[in-house]
């Protein structure tokens, strides 16, 4: 494993990134979709609601953003090189592909926990600002940050490697990212479940779902792996 | 046979989509140092090859050594790093600089120092003003610069280019060729695939010609004496008294013919002896000579010789 390598794809992605709107956009805006309606909802609430409140993890909805926000960009990275055909020239180079795939995921990981953190600390700001009194101290629980913590990079690499996946299999940009979208959708729903008391929110749930994230991201690089075909994507037959 | 010195063997390598052949049974070398120009109409497997001995694809029979390491998925990594290859598009980042794409490359080829290596491969290719410029506002002949001072970058042993001047106008082609013949003059090996047949004979020392399989190999001139045979055309004022009485007392002459323009064609198996003997004879026969020269056949002569038979024997 060479980090040389992954640290040059990963420094071009990133700067690639920075330079295309349509990604710097996408990234904004679905955080924002995301929280408006929920955070008018609860600014709304009045200060009894606060009792019910506490048996809700309503934060935990806000996981749903590391499962959509990576996977738009993880889906766009493999089939995107194809369109512009620059995924030729980087695969007569020595990297690898699990090394190529580990840098792109890193680097669609690395401003998806950004945009995550920075818009759940932002939430919490918001509620503990503008909620009626009551509110945010039955909203903001410990374990619900501690799970936003540690859930945010599992999920959003799960996500990420379904994206990426997807990425190796289809051949237009924007089927990807629609594809890769829908696929990021059952995370999302499984957080909002959680997040309205439709799945009890347990210690053991939470263990099981970590280790199961754990598990399904080193699969998911394995897979993905598996699935990027050089002789396919390069020559679009095998 | 596989011989250990060349830069490149390949040796009954065929390759296979499904049912569709991209190239069969192909057996050549490259010797360290030589320009190879690999020739063939659009289809005829170039592309293939390219990508197949860059280790992209997958042979389906026969074997090769690429820079000294027998092709096969385990020597992928040690094989791209002693070669590059430099597609026919030039697949740039276009939203980066020329300098931020070659970094890039650096970092995937890591190459320890690699600022003073980008600064040597812009200045080879003359765009080291250019390194700040984004590369989707660079030109096409810019673009394939920027691409192959990319495939430089590694200082490799063995350098692919796949159709390097294809859509490029005829400064930006001449440039490329330029920069290709420097890289000669320096020593580099070069498997050049190209349709431009003034291209290959202006650059190659040999040359081969694919069209699915291997037609022919050797120096443009081998080609010229192997396919055609050698011939002067001479030029008078008007036409001779008895051509067959003055060309027959000539040993040297074969054959001959007028051709369209009322000249005489003749078919020699020495040019350089039969031109003063043929010069003689004619002045003695009191023929006004306007002149007498050798014909070369251009490598387009060849090409179009092979591959139009080769399309006679698949039409057949």
């Amino acid at each position: 494993m060479s980090w040389t390598r992954i640290r040059a794809i990963f420094r071009k992605e990133v700067r690639e990134y920075q330079r295309n709107r349509s990604i710097v956009l996408t990234m904004a805006v679905i955080p924002l979709v995301f929280v408006a309606g929920p955070l008018i909802n609860i600014f709304a609430l009045p200060s009894e609601a606060g009792q019910q409140l506490r048996f809700e993890h309503i934060l935990v909805y806000m996981l749903g953003i590391p499962a959509i926000v990576p996977a738009v960009i993880a889906s766009y990275s493999v089939v995107g090189e194809r369109t512009q055909g620059s995924l030729e020239p980087v695969l007569t180079t020595p990297i690898p592909r699990e090394e190529f795939l580990l840098a792109k995921a890193l680097a669609a990981l690395v401003p998806s926990l950004v945009i995550s953190y920075v818009v759940f600390i932002g939430v919490v700001v918001a509620i503990e600002l503008f909620a009626q009194p009551g509110i945010a101290s039955s909203l903001i629980l410990g374990p619900d940050v501690l799970a936003q913590i540690i859930f945010t990079p599992l999920v959003a690499g799960w996500s990420i490697w379904v994206g990426m996946a997807i990425s190796t299999k289809v051949s237009e940009a924007r089927t990807a990212q629609q594809l890769g979208t829908f696929a990021s959708v059952p995370s999302a729903i499984i957080a909002a479940l959680i997040a309205y008391g439709a799945i009890a929110a347990t210690l053991q749930l939470a263990m099981g779902a970590a280790v199961l994230l754990i598990v399904l991201n080193i699969v998911g690089w394995r897979v993905t792996s598996t699935l990027f075909d050089r002789e396919r994507l390069i020559a679009g037959a095998r | 046979m596989i011989s250990d010195r060349a830069a490149l063997s390949v040796d009954h390598l065929s390759k296979r989509f499904g049912d569709r052949l991209a190239f069969d049974n192909v057996s050549f070398e490259v010797r360290p140092g030589e320009v190879f120009g690999f020739l063939g109409p659009n289809g005829a497997g170039k592309t293939t090859m390219v990508r197949t001995l860059g280790t992209l694809l997958t042979p389906s029979s026969g074997s090769a050594t690429v820079a000294g390491l027998p092709l096969s998925a385990e020597n992928g990594v040690e094989i791209r790093r002693r070669i590059s290859v430099m597609p026919e598009s030039p697949g740039l980042y276009t939203r980066l600089s020329v300098a931020e794409n070659l970094e890039c490359f650096a970092g995937l080829y890591e190459l320890a120092d690699p600022g003073p290596r980008i600064e040597r491969a812009l200045g080879a290719v003359n765009l080291a003003a250019r390194a700040k410029d984004p590369c989707g506002t660079l030109s096409k002949g810019l673009r394939q610069r920027v691409s192959l001072a990319r495939a430089l970058l590694n200082d490799p042993q063995l350098l692919f280019l796949d159709e390097p001047t294809a859509g490029l106008d005829p400064v930006a082609a001449h440039d490329v060729h330029d920069l290709i013949n420097g890289l000669r003059e320096q020593g580099v090996t070069i498997f050049l695939t190209t349709h431009r047949l003034e291209e290959a004979e202006r650059l190659c020392s040999r040359v081969a010609i694919l069209n699915t399989r291997l037609q022919t190999i050797g120096t443009p001139d081998e080609l010229r004496d192997r396919l055609f045979a050698k011939t002067l055309s001479v030029r008078t004022v008007g036409p001779l008294a008895d051509p067959e009485h003055l060309f027959g007392g000539v040993p040297t002459v074969d054959s001959w013919r007028r051709d369209e323009s009322g000249g005489y064609v003749l078919s020699v198996s020495d040019p350089a002896a039969a031109a003063p003997v043929l010069t003689r004879a004619l002045v003695a026969a009191g023929a006004d000579v306007l002149s007498i020269a050798e014909e070369r056949q251009t490598l387009e002569d060849v090409y179009l010789e092979l591959i139009g038979e080769d399309v006679e024997a698949g039409a057949r």
